[in-house]
């Protein structure tokens, strides 16, 4: 069950997105901004949490997780320090996919090269 | 000519086709749903090891890892053509947005190029995701005080 | 000398394309127009590290070509009127410090191929160059990185949206009596802009300034669209295209045997490309592979080619403002109709 209610919600998170496309002259960079302020406001007012716990993958791996990882770190910092970790707790609990990203990005223009696409 | 700007702009609309939104939004479904099992799959083996949080953050390194190899020999954009948000909104759409132009600007150098333009599609998705996050943090902080 | 019929400049004695060619990448080969090419290059890189270097690649073959068709060196040249969609139009700037020769740069956006062989034929028809070269290019990759997403970058495509031609396309120019398809007349557009803001619908954008330059040219020569055997619009796609057609009948001007360009090139039902093709290429390699062997052989007497152009920049329509568009026109004719 657990990997059907992630295709399903995951699924589902991606069709609102391709509404959006569709529907809206949203660009894909706006779009992914908007998912992920979006996550930040769901989780904040409670509702990603439960989402998370029900659809797992399905609801960490769109960019709406991202969104609630960013907003859960923030927090966790501000149980634990207080004030200041409002500053960090967001970065801090995205570090590990950003860092990535950018190793890959960086590894990846070392290795590939840019192609035509037919 | 016989023609206004607002004339042409219900013409416009007229004479464009629509995106074709079943067709589209089957694709986004059932490739975005097919990552996030692919993600859950990866989430339950991590799971045999670590807690729920260190197995979320591996599973998201490893898709990372995933995309950046689709997207290298240009099979992640082949994939995007069809699944469109079916492929931009998982993290894997995000990790393509960072490599891509890293791959694409290198002609322009690793400073000026690589590294000042791999921020280009993921700049804002870091700044406004930060920025929403540190008003939420001042606000719980807040919230925590009364 | 040219003789002035409202916004047109009608050659009493036709300057003429002597010689002209076409090269092409593999989308290219792939479309309807493949067989009538010069060349086609199925690696569009060139073998370079960046797609700028390559587009500029891609015009110095077709200038090759187009040289040796003419029968003439590349220090034979008195003039080269050129431009392409890169910044500054650097693909012809790079061409041009190879080949030599005086240098006249160019940006009409896809308007570029009528721009060019107007203003050639202008210096031609009044005998101040005995060898004039009009071209431009565009190149799929190098536009998608400067107007769009690097090349990786997995996006879906608007069914709106125009794919831009990886082509290139050149005519040498004599003045009246060498042989060769005459330039019967030539339009320079005037800019229109009907408020479009849409990045992915240029045909649309472009449309009116089409309309605009064909209504100027009927007014001046008193001509009618069924006097041509076709008329040609640069790259306004299947959207624009329809658009055209609907504005010219409103305007009481039907075109009954319009054709574009950007349907032209490819097959837009199989190849994916959207509404069809577009960039500065596009009308470029469709004029020198398949309008003007057609002028050529006789199988048509008169034409009209219409280039159309999007002068917005990536700064102002990130800044909001719509897209302007141009359109200049060559009247076109078969060579026993210039004598």
């Amino acid at each position: 069950m657990n990997y059907l209610w992630a295709f399903v919600v995951g699924g589902g998170i991606c069709v609102v997105g391709q509404l959006l496309l569709d529907y809206t002259k949203l660009t894909p960079a706006r779009i992914l901004t908007a998912f992920v302020v979006a996550g930040v406001v769901l989780s904040a007012v409670g509702l990603y949490a439960p989402l998370a716990e029900f659809a797992g993958s399905g609801a960490s791996v769109p960019l709406l997780g991202f969104g609630h990882l960013l907003a859960q770190g923030v927090q966790k910092a501000v149980d634990a320090i207080g004030l200041p970790g409002a500053f960090t707790g967001g970065l801090t609990a995205a570090a590990g996919g950003i860092a990535a990203s950018l190793i890959c990005g960086v590894l990846a223009a070392l290795l590939a090269k840019s192609k035509d696409q037919n | 000519m016989k023609l206004n700007p607002k004339q042409y702009e219900e013409m416009t609309k007229r004479a464009s086709p629509p995106s074709p939104v079943w067709k589209d939004c089957l694709w986004a479904f059932f490739v975005g749903g097919a990552i996030c099992c692919l993600g859950e799959g990866i989430r339950q083996i991590w799971l045999l090891w670590y807690d729920e949080e260190l197995a979320g953050t591996l599973t998201s390194l490893v898709l990372i890892l995933l995309s950046a190899l689709l997207t290298m020999p240009g099979w992640y954009q082949k994939l995007a053509a069809k699944a469109g948000a079916g492929t931009l909104v998982p993290i894997t759409g995000f990790a393509n947005s960072v490599v891509s132009p890293a791959i694409e600007f290198k002609a322009e150098g690793w400073i000026t190029g690589v590294g000042a333009k791999i921020f280009i599609i993921a700049g804002p998705v870091i700044t406004y995701g930060v920025l929403a996050s540190w008003v939420w943090g001042l606000l719980y902080w807040v919230m925590g005080k009364f | 000398m040219a003789i002035r019929r409202g916004d047109t400049l009608v050659f009493p004695k036709p300057p003429v394309i002597a010689a002209w060619a076409a090269v092409g990448g593999k989308k290219e080969s792939e479309g309807p127009l493949a067989a009538y090419f010069d060349q086609l290059f199925t690696d569009t890189s060139f073998g370079e590290d960046g797609w700028e270097a390559a587009e500029s690649d891609l015009q110095q073959q077709c200038i090759s070509a187009c040289l040796r068709k003419g029968g003439i060196e590349r220090t034979g040249l008195d003039i080269a009127f050129a431009g392409d969609l890169q910044a500054q139009c650097t693909a012809s700037n790079y061409t041009l410090r190879a080949l030599g020769c005086p240098y006249v740069g160019l940006y009409g956006a896809c308007s570029t191929m009528a721009e060019g062989v107007a203003l050639a034929a202008a210096f031609a028809a009044q005998g101040l160059v005995g060898q004039a070269l009009a071209f431009t290019s565009s190149h799929f990759c190098a536009a998608e990185r400067q107007f769009r997403t690097p090349l990786d970058y997995g996006g879906k495509r608007t069914p709106t949206a125009q794919w831009t031609a990886t082509a290139a396309g050149a005519c040498l120019l004599r003045p009246a009596g060498a042989a060769g398809v005459p330039v019967l007349s030539i339009t320079f557009g005037r800019v229109q802009d009907f408020a479009v803001t849409d990045i992915n619908n240029m045909g649309a954008a472009m449309m009116p300034a089409a309309a605009a330059t064909l209504l100027q040219f009927f007014k001046g020569t008193g001509t009618r669209p069924t006097d041509f055997d076709a008329i040609f619009t640069g790259d306004l796609g299947e959207v624009g295209a329809a658009l055209l057609q609907e504005q010219m009948a409103n305007e009481g001007v039907p075109l009954p045997n319009h054709q574009d360009c950007g349907c032209l090139l490819y097959d837009t039902a199989t190849q994916q490309v959207q509404a069809g093709g577009s960039g500065a290429g596009c009308s470029a390699a469709v004029l020198c592979a398949h309008i003007l062997p057609r002028l050529q052989q006789g199988a048509w007497r008169r034409v009209l080619l219409l280039a159309t152009g999007a002068l917005m920049s990536q700064t102002t329509f990130l800044q909001g403002e719509s897209i302007p568009g141009i359109a200049h026109a060559v009247e076109l004719g078969c060579p026993e109709v210039g004598v």
